[in-house]
């Protein structure tokens, strides 16, 4: 097991924004992690890397206690991410970017090796028509890639996305739902929070569901797709959610 | 190593070489004074840059290691009589040892509160000073004339002083160049964009801004050793001009903030610009108004300084201008 | 010694309403629009020889011409913001912090050329007023009472009139409160301008208890960031409190220890505060 969570709990004041939550990731695996807006799928990330420390429970990562501590820890021991809300160093170079993720990653790179490391991860991405632009001048879609690029360079062994896909049109959905698995087919193992229905079930081997911070359903994606609790949770209707279900697909 | 690999660093020495050479040929005293007053300006100009060019944190009472230098050195030369060198490198370890410790504590503070926690850390130390009677409380200390003789009397000692800043500017220049150009430098200005997605990414910001703020504390505290040796006296007030700490900022600010060519060149700008208000009959007595209306000027419509705005202009300029 | 310390205790607590309001003006602008404003001390120096001025020319009640003193405070704040503010209100920090320091250097650039840094005096006097041991001048005890008023007036304009409300729905959450209507730049150019009246008024009235120069507004600038860092860093009544502190320790230490250790103390637990609670000892705003 590459990653084990524990019976994480996180509370803000009286607010309890995920509650008691475990489960298991294998190496290699894709796990989905799907919920309503605001069931605390984000709020679980962050206490996977360090940004929270969680109120109670465990993180456990290749066999480490990895608990409360720092971000950057988190990043040398192989743990990347991508933010919901894009966050491109504006001022420097698209390439800069991603020599950071390279330089301070797992592998610790020297300037030299890292700048080698960006090349390829840009080209693998799709970003080395932009490499001496600034961050801040690309487009959502390519910002995105570069949150992706960023987090690649550091070779990490897990990987978490945080909804790479919102915001971008249906060819810029399917061209990353490629390099997604292209990331896996390199070994990483990645954890995905999405709200594309036919994108997470058509990658995921596992799915977990958070709604109002708790784990309701796990499974493989027939299994929770089917699961009533879930599409309650959902849609409220489970009806209006199976045929949302059906025309994702299409 | 092939020179021409590093033209925004050959440029910026090659500067200060010629500006500095100039009474050295000449011989001429008052050019020294002037182009001690410049050299020092963009010295300091160039390691507040570290912090705030490079790293994004805006001391405002940066002026407190110049002067918290300026007194361990001035007490190590009169007190302990210690020779010049030494005093200078006591300056510049008292220096950054404070900064160290600021580093671990205040640092941990964002925006207007760092700012506003270096006021008050300059302040304290002013205050506390003023209270310190080793260090010679509200009247500070002064030089016996018999030191200067050491150094072959006074007029060789303030040489000697002015080839000392020559070298600690030279410093200051190649420090600034290698920090930006290194793997730490990077780091920096990865905090200076998003310092929460730099952690994620695996930079260990509290250590390196640690260390930028020592690097960019050091060099105003050896400075701060030349300059009150060279004054004679040093007092309270003097040595914690807030004042000052602000002409820094927007030296820096005229130049370009993150080069490393901007401090130099807004070190000396700023320098020029003062002495012909100061000597102008139209602007002499409000040369501080024209002084913040240029500021302001600066600060509505040219953020990025002369050369930040030359290098966003001219993607050319890039490679050139450092 | 009782009575020596009960009449520092009192003159230190009644000074501490007045830089209570000069803090308070700070703090509201930091609040509303987190920005630090470095002319702060300079406009406490205006409203100071303003308040000169309309008495030793015209010859007006000190405390007349001090409501005079606070509608320029208002209008130069509203000016000033719309020139040197607003264009920064979104940038970087240094920005804001270098555009407001630059409106100092002008102010004190003009000031010194105008009035030099000697020192002047307000010569109005209100007598003493006397209660059992302790003695106030009652210049002093008007200018507290004054500043008590002002502050409840603030209060009173935040939360019960509805620009008041649209101020603190500013403050709270700017792209929210311009969602719901309510025209957010006039809501910041108001509000700096509020903060700039009180630092003119706490100017004013610091003119009638001590001799002013030009370049006394700065040392108020200080205690400002003290006292406002103690009550909370944009929580404008806090500063009150913080004002009191400040005012109650610069009357009691020197019973105990030189008055020159006063501004250590001060500064030490400035940052002291910083760092354990930055929030102040009241809370930051909201």
């Amino acid at each position: 097991m590459i990653l084990q969570v524990q019976n994480v709990t996180k509370r803000f004041g009286g607010l309890t924004a995920v509650k008691n939550v475990s489960f298991e990731l294998a190496e290699g695996h894709i796990l989905g992690l799907i919920g309503p807006n605001g069931a605390g799928k984000t709020t679980l990330f962050n206490c996977i890397n360090g940004v929270y420390d969680p109120s109670e429970g465990k993180i456990i990562f290749r066999g480490q206690d990895i608990t409360g501590l720092p971000t950057y820890r988190a990043a040398h021991l192989g743990l990347a991410r991508t933010h919901q809300i894009v966050r491109p160093l504006n001022e420097l170079t698209v390439r800069q970017n991603v020599i950071v993720g390279a330089c301070y990653g797992r592998e610790n790179l020297g300037l030299r090796e890292a700048a080698h490391v960006a090349d390829e991860i840009m080209a693998f991405v799709g970003l080395s028509q932009r490499t001496d632009m600034l961050a801040s001048s690309l487009n959502v879609a390519q910002k995105k890639r570069l949150e992706l690029a960023r987090a690649l360079a550091s070779r990490p062994y897990l990987l978490l996305l945080d909804e790479v896909l919102a915001g971008l049109n249906p060819t810029e959905v399917s061209a990353m739902l490629d390099t997604i698995r292209s990331v896996q087919q390199m070994g990483i193992t990645i954890i995905m929070i999405e709200h594309i229905m036919h994108a997470v079930m058509s990658l995921s081997q596992h799915i977990i569901v958070l709604n109002y911070g708790e784990l309701i359903a796990e499974g493989s994606p027939e299994e929770v797709s089917q699961n009533p609790q879930v599409i309650e949770a959902y849609l409220g209707d489970p009806d209006l959610a199976e045929r949302l279900l059906e025309e994702d697909r299409i | 190593m092939k020179l021409s690999r590093y033209p925004g660093l050959i440029i910026a020495v090659l500067l200060v070489v010629l500006v500095s050479l100039y009474p050295i040929i000449t011989g001429s005293a008052s050019a020294r004074e002037t182009v001690f007053t410049v050299l020092m300006s963009l010295a300091l100009a160039s390691s507040l840059n570290i912090l705030l060019g490079y790293t994004g944190y805006v001391s405002f009472g940066h002026i407190v290691f110049f002067g918290l230098g300026g007194y361990v050195g001035f007490y190590t030369l009169t007190a302990l009589h210690w020779h010049l060198l030494l005093a200078v490198l006591a300056g510049g370890a008292a220096a950054a040892g404070l900064a160290f410790a600021l580093g671990k504590s205040i640092l941990r503070l964002r925006g207007a509160y760092f700012a506003l926690a270096t006021i008050g850390v300059n302040e304290a130390l002013r205050a506390f000073i003023n209270n310190f009677e080793p260090f010679g409380g509200p009247v500070g200390m002064d030089m016996k004339f018999a030191i200067y003789n050491e150094y072959g009397g006074a007029m060789q000692a303030l040489w000697i002083v002015y080839g000392g800043l020559i070298v600690i500017t030279l410093g200051v220049i190649f420090t600034s160049y290698a920090v930006k150009k290194s793997k730490f430098g990077l780091g920096l200005m990865a905090i200076r964009e998003d310092e929460d997605a730099a952690e994620v990414m695996g930079v260990m910001a509290p250590n390196a801004k640690t260390w930028a703020y020592v690097l960019s504390a050091i060099f105003p505290g050896l400075i701060g050793v030349l300059f009150f040796f060279k004054n004679g006296n040093i007092e309270p007030g003097d040595a914690f001009r807030l004042h000052l700490s602000i002409e820094l900022i927007v030296m820096v600010m005229l130049g370009g903030q993150g080069t490393v060519l901007g401090p130099i060149v807004g070190g000396a700008a700023y320098q020029q610009l003062r002495k012909t208000l100061l000597t102008s009959p139209l602007f002499k007595n409000i040369q501080l108004a024209v002084a913040g209306f240029l500021l302001l000027i600066i600060v509505l419509f040219i953020p990025s300084g002369a050369v930040g705005w030359l290098r966003s202009r001219f993607a050319t300029m890039r490679r050139v201008l450092e | 010694m009782v009575n020596v310390l009960l009449a520092s205790l009192i003159d230190g607590l009644l000074i501490g309403f007045v830089y209570g309001i000069a803090a308070m003006g700070l703090s509201l602008i930091f609040g509303v629009m987190d920005v630090v404003n470095l002319a702060h001390g300079p406009i406490i120096a205006l409203g100071m020889f303003g308040v000169y001025l309309l008495f030793s020319l015209l010859g007006l009640n000190p405390f007349i011409a001090l409501i005079l003193v606070a509608v320029m405070g208002l209008l130069f704040g509203l000016v000033m913001y719309m020139t040197a503010v607003h264009r920064v209100i979104d940038a970087p920090p240094l920005s804001s912090l270098l555009a407001t320091f630059a409106v100092n250097m002008m102010i004190i650039g003009i000031g010194t050329s105008l009035f030099t840094t000697s020192s002047y005096n307000v010569e109005y006097s209100l007598g003493t007023v006397t209660a059992g041991p302790i003695n106030v001048t009652g210049t002093r005890l008007a200018a507290s009472l004054i500043a008590l008023l002002v502050t409840a007036a603030l209060y009173w304009f935040l939360y019960y009139t509805r620009t008041g409300k649209y101020i603190r729905a500013v403050a709270n959450n700017r792209s929210s409160a311009e969602l719901m209507g309510i025209p957010s730049t006039r809501i910041l150019a108001l509000s700096f301008g509020i903060g700039t009246m009180l630092a003119a008024i706490a100017g004013g009235l610091i003119a009638t208890i001590f001799p002013i120069n030009i370049l006394a507004g700065g040392s108020y600038e200080l205690k400002s960031f003290v006292i406002v860092v103690m009550g909370g860093l944009g929580n404008p009544l806090g500063a009150l409190i913080g004002g009191l502190i400040l005012g109650l320790m610069e009357g009691v230490v020197p019973v105990f220890m030189k008055t020159t250790w006063v501004p250590v103390l001060e500064f030490m637990l400035f940052i002291i505060i910083l760092l354990v609670r930055p929030q102040g000892i009241l809370g930051a705003k909201e």
